[in-house]
């Protein structure tokens, strides 16, 4: 029989308030196994714990629960705290009488009485724990980086800088990301390639960093510490080795400089060919052809590239090449994309070329871009003189077309692109139409009233009902200030939609793999929203930047950098311990059917044959043993088993049917 | 008013299985959003929906739960890859075995719910519930050895 202590906390009023504790206390003081029960204002505290700690000692507790908030929270500390006792860590269970009770009932009655119950269930199990060893796991010293924008960047270097080793996987031909599109940056207008194009080349450089461009995380296997990642370095048809990167196959092909493939660099707006590099400072140097737009690859002739190419270094047989490579920890930074606007025909966004996304405006924008720099509309490339910026393009919206959040950087782009606008072209008239104008951030809004004070920005509240095209080539946009309640038909040469900011669509497969948590919106859930906010619940994953959620470059850098010290942190351990909840067979009860095998997702169960005494009866069976190194604690076996011999440690069937009964009595 | 009005409301006994990486966090979210469900459903922690072993829900229905539901991640985001599938299929296998002794389809209930699904847990609980209530107490697998 277990000697169990049940401690009830108060969790000052958050518990107390709803939860009669001094009666959970008296009520559970009697059942099976409990020595004894107390109260306290706050557990977790030094002084809790310190409780704790006095009653194990004093009433030579076995056992421990804590009525307190979930498991979730403060298991680990509690676990802790009875170590510090000398009792083993895995006979403290937690019952989770704050989330799951206090918090969501109103009713103290009803929810003092849920609270004995879990308590109980809680007790009915620990009565069932036994004492479980952790075991140690090795730690392969290497990181990966999933996504080559400036979070992954950020992160790869932070990593490398501190002595470990780190790959950047990134499926676009040159690392960058979405930051190397951008023009200029807020709320300090300095130039976007002028602050990343240097930390690209540290990359590249870096002794400790390794980097996979045009590659795909095509599987990924193990667990934290020691993942196997399959990466899929997808063709490139040019010898690494032998290019210098000097651009001849591009601009001497045969359409010459133009291409007629929509650049996906520069968004549609201008050509490249099917021999490319996205642009000219890309990392690595090096040029790939787009085998589904080469004339080569699709009807055997014309080898142009390849004859022209002074060091010999396209290759049309290379093939796809797969390697497996041993990680410690997996860092995502899958970056974003904007929402496709076929959906909102309101701003007739497919319908005229004049009406255009933010980030079509930054490639127009951009000294480098389709216009080397020069504003002009996309039909009759004519300067614009007039232009709407429209804001919460499928951001805030309350129905299921759009996305629910904020993207939270379009207000600040907005105004910095307007403030560009006025800079080059002083005489172009400027409106927002706006929702609300939302710039938390230092020096965020100082900014914005600069392009409201000193720029003249005209900054109306209002909601745009629809975006008309006219046939002598101006656009209509019909709006309802909020303000004075007015109709507004707004004439302009450009509209400027702030399109909402997604997760890249790649990021769900990824997900997947890495069995890392995924919100509505296809953001990775971290593993607490705020004080683990760059790790996943799955030990091991890391994230960093946009794919986390919406973020601007300063918050995106300093998070690749808190991702990158968790990292650190986990390269530099030797061991890890692990999770000694791991299955286990009764060699009695097996008969070596096969059946938990098969849904291990681990491989971590294989057959032995055994000498067994049954009972007096001596023989040798074919018996399922399980690797605890490589068993995780899912306990899918258990109830595959059609014996009943698997069973899952800290989670027994035993156990878990106590708690049925207690819940049910 | 008669008599039977005056009769106390029908409480039904719930137990809910949740998955401690989705569902578990998702009831935890549903807490600390304060967003309310009724206090008849206790959750059960288990490493994985893939955990349920068949018999804890018979056991359950035994000892007089009148409905029983099981909360895992959604398909194809198991933390161990695969769980959720099996619990799926046995699930509806043992399901429509229930339904045959005459405990109702209504009942028994398997729900994917992530951990940033607060509202979710909430909502699902909430018409779990009113389902259950809506079909009265469970009488017919309760082992009436237990009840005396």
């Amino acid at each position: 029989m277990q000697k169990i202590g049940v401690f009830v906390c108060h969790c000052g009023t958050n518990i107390a308030a709803t939860v009669d504790v001094k009666k959970v206390v008296e009520l559970v003081r009697y059942e099976p196994g409990v020595v004894f029960a107390d109260d306290y204002m706050y557990m977790c505290s030094e002084a809790g714990q310190e409780k704790i700690i006095e009653a194990i000692k004093e009433y030579g507790l076995t056992g421990l629960v804590i009525c307190s908030c979930s498991p979730r929270m403060h298991e680990k500390t509690f676990r802790a705290c009875a170590e510090k006792a000398g009792l083993n860590p895995y006979m403290v269970e937690v019952a989770n009488i704050r989330e799951q009770c206090s918090w969501i009932h109103k009713d103290k009655e009803e929810a003092t009485k849920k609270a004995v119950i879990l308590a109980r269930a809680a007790i009915a199990k620990v009565n069932l724990n036994t004492p479980l060893q952790e075991g140690e796991s090795p730690v392969t010293k290497r990181a990966l980086v999933i996504g080559g924008g400036i979070a992954g960047i950020q992160t790869a270097l932070d990593i490398a800088d501190a002595g470990y080793e780190v790959d950047i996987v990134e499926k676009e031909p040159s690392i960058g990301g979405r930051m190397s599109q951008f023009d200029k940056t807020f709320p300090t207008l300095d130039c976007a390639s002028c602050i990343l194009t240097p930390k690209m080349v540290e990359v590249n450089q870096h002794p400790n960093i390794t980097l996979y461009t045009y590659s795909e995380v095509e599987k990924v296997s193990g667990y934290v510490g020691n993942f196997d990642v399959d990466i899929r370095k997808k063709a490139r048809s040019v010898d690494f080795g032998k290019c210098t990167g000097c651009g001849e196959c591009q601009t001497k092909g045969p359409l010459g400089k133009i291409g007629n493939i929509p650049s996906e660099f520069d968004r549609g707006l201008k050509n490249r060919p099917a021999i490319y590099m996205p642009f000219a400072q890309a990392v690595p140097a090096v040029p790939v052809i787009d085998r589904e737009n080469c004339t080569y690859f699709k009807t055997g002739k014309c080898g142009v590239c390849a004859k022209i190419c002074p060091s010999k270094a396209v290759d049309y047989e290379q093939q796809d090449e797969i390697v497996t490579v041993k990680y410690g920890a997996i860092v995502v930074a899958t970056g974003f994309d904007i929402i496709n606007l076929d959906k909102y025909g309101e701003y007739a966004y497919n319908e005229c070329p004049d009406v255009i996304t933010s980030i079509e405006l930054e490639r127009l924008m951009n000294a480098a871009g389709p216009t080397g720099g020069h504003l002009e509309r996309m039909s009759d490339h004519k300067a614009p003189k007039e232009i709407v910026f429209i804001q919460c393009v499928g951001s805030r919206c309350d129905d299921d077309k759009g996305k629910p959040y904020c993207s939270k950087v379009c207000c600040m782009y907005t105004a910095k692109h307007a403030m560009l606008i006025k800079d080059h072209w002083p005489d172009t008239n400027i409106t927002v139409f706006y929702i609300d104008v939302r710039t938390p951030g230092k020096n965020f809004d100082e900014f914005y009233r600069r392009a409201v004070e000193q720029y003249h920005v005209n900054y109306i509240k209002g909601q745009v009902g629809k975006v008309k095209p006219q046939p002598d080539g101006s656009i209509i946009v019909q709006a309802a200030d909020l303000l004075d309640g007015k109709q507004i038909n707004k004439k302009c040469d450009m509209v400027v939609l702030a399109a909402a900011i997604e997760p890249n669509p790649g990021v769900r497969k990824i997900a997947t793999m890495l069995t890392a948590s995924i919100d509505n919106n296809n953001f990775l859930t971290e593993a607490h929203a705020k004080l683990r906010p760059v790790e996943s619940p799955t030990a091991g994953i890391f994230l960093s930047g946009m794919a986390q959620g919406p973020k601007d470059i300063p918050e995106t850098v300093s998070q690749a950098g808190a991702a990158a010290v968790k990292v650190v942190g986990l390269l530099a351990k030797d061991k890890l311990k692990t999770n000694p909840c791991t299955a286990q067979c009764d060699t009695l009860l097996c008969n070596g059917c096969s059946t938990c095998a098969n849904v291990c997702p681990y491989g971590a169960i294989t057959y032995e044959d055994v000498q067994v005494n049954d009972h007096g009866l001596r023989e040798t069976r074919r018996v399922a043993q399980v690797n605890v190194a490589l068993c995780q604690g899912c306990g899918a076996c258990t109830s595959a088993c059609p014996s009943g011999a698997m069973d899952l440690q800290g989670f027994s069937n035993r156990q878990i049917t106590t708690e049925v009964d207690a819940i049910c009595r | 008013m008669s008599m039977n009005e005056e009769k106390k409301e029908f409480r039904p006994l719930i137990v809910a299985f949740c998955c401690n990486w989705c569902s578990y966090a998702g009831a935890d979210l549903a807490g600390s959003s304060r967003l309310s469900y009724p206090a008849d459903v206790k959750i059960i922690r288990v490493p994985c929906s893939g955990r349920v072993n068949p018999m804890f829900i018979l056991r359950a229905f035994e000892r007089g739960a009148d409905g029983v539901i099981i909360c895992g991640c959604h398909p194809g985001d198991c933390h161990y890859s695969t769980g959720n599938y099996y619990a799926r299929r046995r699930m509806a296998l043992l399901f429509s075995m229930l339904e045959y002794m005459g405990i109702e389809n209504g009942r028994t209930r398997v729900e994917w719910c992530s951990a940033a699904e607060g509202a979710k847990f909430s909502k699902t609980m909430n018409e779990f519930c009113e389902k259950v209530k809506s079909l009265g107490e469970n009488v017919r697998l309760g082992d009436l050895r237990c009840k005396n």
